[in-house]
């Protein structure tokens, strides 16, 4: 069997330049952080994140319902918790270009985390053809 | 391009005690108190209200960081003595728990040690704390991508793993494995933890 592609690893790496991010613009609260390092974190975040959907999206015989499934919920749990995040910085009157990066630094969070969880997920269950 | 992303496990004699169908990945009955859990969490913070904003972070930090010791000093260890069904069976009924637990305290934990910090004035940069908060957040921050990249999709894998007809017990011993270490670097880290948080409360 070939290796599977680097997919978790990516998402996961994507997962923690994001998080790197966020530290970086909380330690600056309450006053206005320097957008630069964060923007540029965040950019290369979502590259890995699109490169591990685009991989994900190549894979034959995967357990797709499963990884559909686990997505669903995992996404719902995970965009309560950006969500509660976002009003943090909401409520401590983050506005302007960082709350918008904060913004995009949540919706990777929200999907990277229930990719890596919904692909393990899946990884490790039959095919939907061989199942029984 | 690669034929498949699936890992096809020899099926060992593994069958846990409790069926299939009595596997819950996520313990429904437990939703309602998370819910209440978050809604106060948000009250919390939209009032800026000390005393609820003290005791979320005290209460949560506490029983995240004593279970995260716990399991990961204590738990884990006597785990990877057991054999795949002993191990199957007790994590057929400790797994579920967890996964509605963890992020509940963890949500409540920070959610409100944030808002904290920034209404004590922790957070403004000639505070003596501001350092050790920034240093938390980094000790947090490696337990986060430990905790959801790593930990979390191995739970609810072995979880899902039992809900099947046939579990697969050298899938379940993989991920098993895959949990005691990373629990035990968790709750080492968390000794970091209780270190920077004393140091904040004594300053």
């Amino acid at each position: 069997m070939r290796r599977p592609y680097p997919i978790a690893q990516l998402t996961v790496c994507s997962l923690a330049l994001v998080v790197i991010g966020g530290i970086l613009m909380a330690s600056y609260v309450p006053r206005q952080p320097p957008l630069t390092a964060p923007t540029a974190l965040t950019a290369v975040s979502a590259a890995l994140a699109l490169t591990s959907v685009f991989l994900l999206s190549r894979l034959k015989q995967f357990a797709w319902p499963r990884f559909f499934l686990a997505f669903r919920w995992a996404l719902l749990a995970y965009v309560i918790s950006a969500g509660m995040i976002g009003f943090a910085f909401v409520r401590d009157h983050t506005r302007g270009a960082p709350l918008a990066l904060v913004a995009v630094m949540l919706v990777i969070f929200a999907l990277d985390v229930p990719v890596v969880i919904a692909f393990t997920v899946a990884r490790y269950s039959s095919p939907p053809h061989s199942a029984s | 391009m690669t034929d498949v992303g699936n890992v096809q496990a020899g099926t060992v004699e593994a069958a846990p005690d409790a069926s299939p169908s009595q596997v819950q990945v996520v313990p429904l009955r437990g939703l309602p108190i998370v819910a209440a859990v978050v809604v106060f969490v948000i009250v919390s913070i939209a009032g800026n209200w000390l005393w609820a904003l003290t005791f979320c972070h005290v209460v949560g930090g506490a029983l995240w960081t004593a279970i995260d010791l716990f399991v990961g000093l204590i738990v884990g260890p006597i785990l990877s003595r057991l054999s795949v069904p002993a191990r199957a069976e007790f994590t057929a009924r400790f797994m579920p728990k967890m996964v509605l637990l963890m992020p509940t305290l963890v949500l409540m934990t920070l959610a409100a040690g944030f808002q904290l910090a920034l209404r004590e004035g922790n957070l403004a940069p000639g505070n003596p704390n501001h350092a050790w908060l920034i240093v938390s957040y980094c000790v947090v921050g490696v337990m986060a991508v430990i905790a959801l990249g790593v930990l979390e999709p191995a739970n609810i894998t072995v979880l899902v793993e039992m809900r099947k007809q046939r579990p697969d017990g050298e899938v379940i011993a993989l991920l098993m494995r895959r949990f005691v270490y990373t629990s035990g670097i968790i709750g080492a880290m968390q000794v970091a933890t209780l270190i920077i948080m004393t140091r904040v409360a004594t300053q």
